[in-house]
């Protein structure tokens, strides 16, 4: 897979393609399957991500620990606020439902990882809905969102305990954003605006969870990763364009996660978790489970 | 080599890729070891598998493991209720395998007990469904669960290698990689042998007819 986002822009660029064109051809080279193959699982995924919406939202779903759960439905039938009836709450309420699916361990497409399952789902299928956007070009968009999770994974880190939280919804606002911009046509040079657009709004954010659990604040950083994501888009297809090139956003955001403190790093040492609420919430719940 | 197919995925049971679905394909491979749900299991925590697991579900994704779901499967929920249920003595304890950063954070050393076979091994969990496992009875091994893969111990005789791949080459299957370890020189072979094709049944037989073969296992691909 490409190890650039640069690369691939100048050769989708070059061939008059999508980004997802040229990611679905290197991947069925290096994997050694057909296109079509690849595709049908993306489409396997994608049946995955709807169902987890759906699932949460429900309303009836609770965390291990009871921390989390049944905010999507308040979005969904709660008072209005002034992004009532806007594609921005329905994509809110959807990476909260997703994500409480997480948090309940129910069955969610772990894009990049588990942590940030629910940015991508939100703003693919929240903007699908509203733009009506067939399943095709849906399976088009999470291959763009593949190749650009791998760049990140390749430059900088997917992983909250190597990167924090800007690796895990950081990276998934990223690729949120750079898929949605595809999907709406953008061209790849507009997905790479998008990509650095919404990483570098992520830059510097921490991963700290109560207790450790993908739960608090993990739930609520998937809606404002996925907010992210959205104004990324909404400024990319604008024509706005950032300056540093998406691949040195990301590279910026391996070097922050390099020098990121442990605490920050999903060990529940330091942020939100070890605030007096934070630790006193952790160990009330830790007890919880254990008696469950 | 990343794949997209990596980043869009796994499909999985929440909440946590290293510390659930990880988990669960360690426990997978623990139950190929013993060729089936084991009768019996100790499963020993290590670091943040030990300090968070239980938030995260580790025990019930290592348990679902041993019971054969998958990290997509919904039982995982269940699996302690389910092990009960079978009255399954599967025991867990807390402790440390070794210093950090030697030894992963997340890792876990699973003694599992079957029929007449009984088999230990540690393995790590690397965060987005990416597993590790690094020594098996003893040995230092390196599988990832990410091909279809053979493990064996063999007397250290001239030529075995040869035999070895003459069997899988006979099957049609074609040997990605193979490492070699022995603790010491004359003394047993440890060989993990990675394989492109699932090898069928007949081949696990051939290889254990060979004389100098001690045992050999079939650990079926987790990941991708």
């Amino acid at each position: 897979m490409y190890t650039a986002l640069h690369d691939a822009i100048r050769d989708a660029e070059a061939r008059g393609v999508t980004l997802a064109t040229v990611a679905l051809e290197i991947e069925s080279r290096d994997q050694g399957r057909s296109v079509e193959d690849i595709r049908s699982a993306l489409g396997r995924a994608l049946a995955v991500m709807r169902h987890a919406v759906e699932q949460g939202l429900t309303g009836d779903l609770r965390s291990a620990s009871g921390l989390v759960g049944g905010d999507a439905a308040k979005l969904r039938t709660g008072p209005a606020g002034p992004l009532a009836g806007t594609v921005f709450r329905d994509v809110l309420m959807r990476a909260l439902a997703v994500q409480e699916v997480n948090a309940a361990m129910g069955v969610i497409v772990a894009a990049p990882t588990a942590g940030g399952a629910g940015v991508l789902p939100a703003v693919l299928l929240g903007i699908a809905q509203k733009e009506k956007v067939d399943d095709t070009r849906l399976v088009d968009a999470l291959a763009t969102a593949g190749l650009i999770g791998a760049v990140v994974a390749h430059r900088a880190s997917l992983s909250g305990a190597e990167g924090g939280c800007q690796a895990e919804t950081g990276a998934a606002a990223g690729m949120a954003a750079g898929a949605a911009t595809e999907m709406l046509g953008g061209s790849p040079a507009q997905v790479g605006h998008a990509v650095a657009l919404a990483q570098q709004g992520t830059l510097g954010l921490v991963c700290d969870p109560l207790g450790g659990l993908v739960e608090l604040p993990c739930v609520f950083r998937n809606a404002t990763g996925a907010a992210i994501a959205l104004a990324a888009v909404e400024m990319a297809m604008a024509g706005v364009e950032f300056a540093i090139p998406a691949d040195e956003v990301i590279d910026t955001m391996g070097e922050i996660g390099r020098e990121m403190d442990v605490r920050y790093r999903e060990t529940a040492g330091g942020g939100l978790a070890a605030t007096p609420t934070g630790r006193r919430l952790a160990k009330d719940r830790l007890t919880q489970i254990k008696r469950a | 080599m990343v794949s997209i197919l990596d980043i869009i995925g796994p499909v999985m049971v929440g909440p946590s890729s290293s510390h659930t679905a990880g988990a669960c394909r360690l426990g997978l491979i623990a139950r190929d070891l013993v060729a089936g749900t084991p009768q019996s299991a100790l499963i020993e925590l290590h670091g943040s598998f030990a300090r968070t697991g239980e938030g995260h579900g580790t025990d019930k994704a290592i348990v679902g493991g041993l019971l054969g779901f998958r990290p997509d499967d919904e039982r995982l929920r269940d699996a302690l209720t389910i092990m009960e249920k079978e009255g399954l003595p599967y025991r867990f304890e807390k402790t440390t395998l070794g210093p950090e950063p030697e030894v992963h954070p997340n890792s876990v050393r699973i003694t599992v007990e079957r029929e007449h076979r009984k088999h230990v091994m540690v393995g790590a969990s690397l965060g987005a469904g990416r597993i590790k496992v690094s020594q098996i009875d003893g040995y230092p091994v390196e599988v990832d669960g990410s091909s279809h893969t053979i493990v064996l111990v063999a007397e250290d005789i001239k030529g075995s290698i040869a035999r070895i791949a003459g069997i899988l080459s006979d099957d049609g299957v074609n040997i990605a990689t193979l490492r070699l370890t022995r603790k010491h020189r004359g003394g047993d072979a440890f060989m993990v042998i990675e394989v492109d094709e699932r090898p069928a049944d007949s081949v696990g037989a051939d290889l254990k007819a060979l004389p100098w073969v001690r045992w050999s296992h079939r650990i079926d691909k987790v990941g991708g």
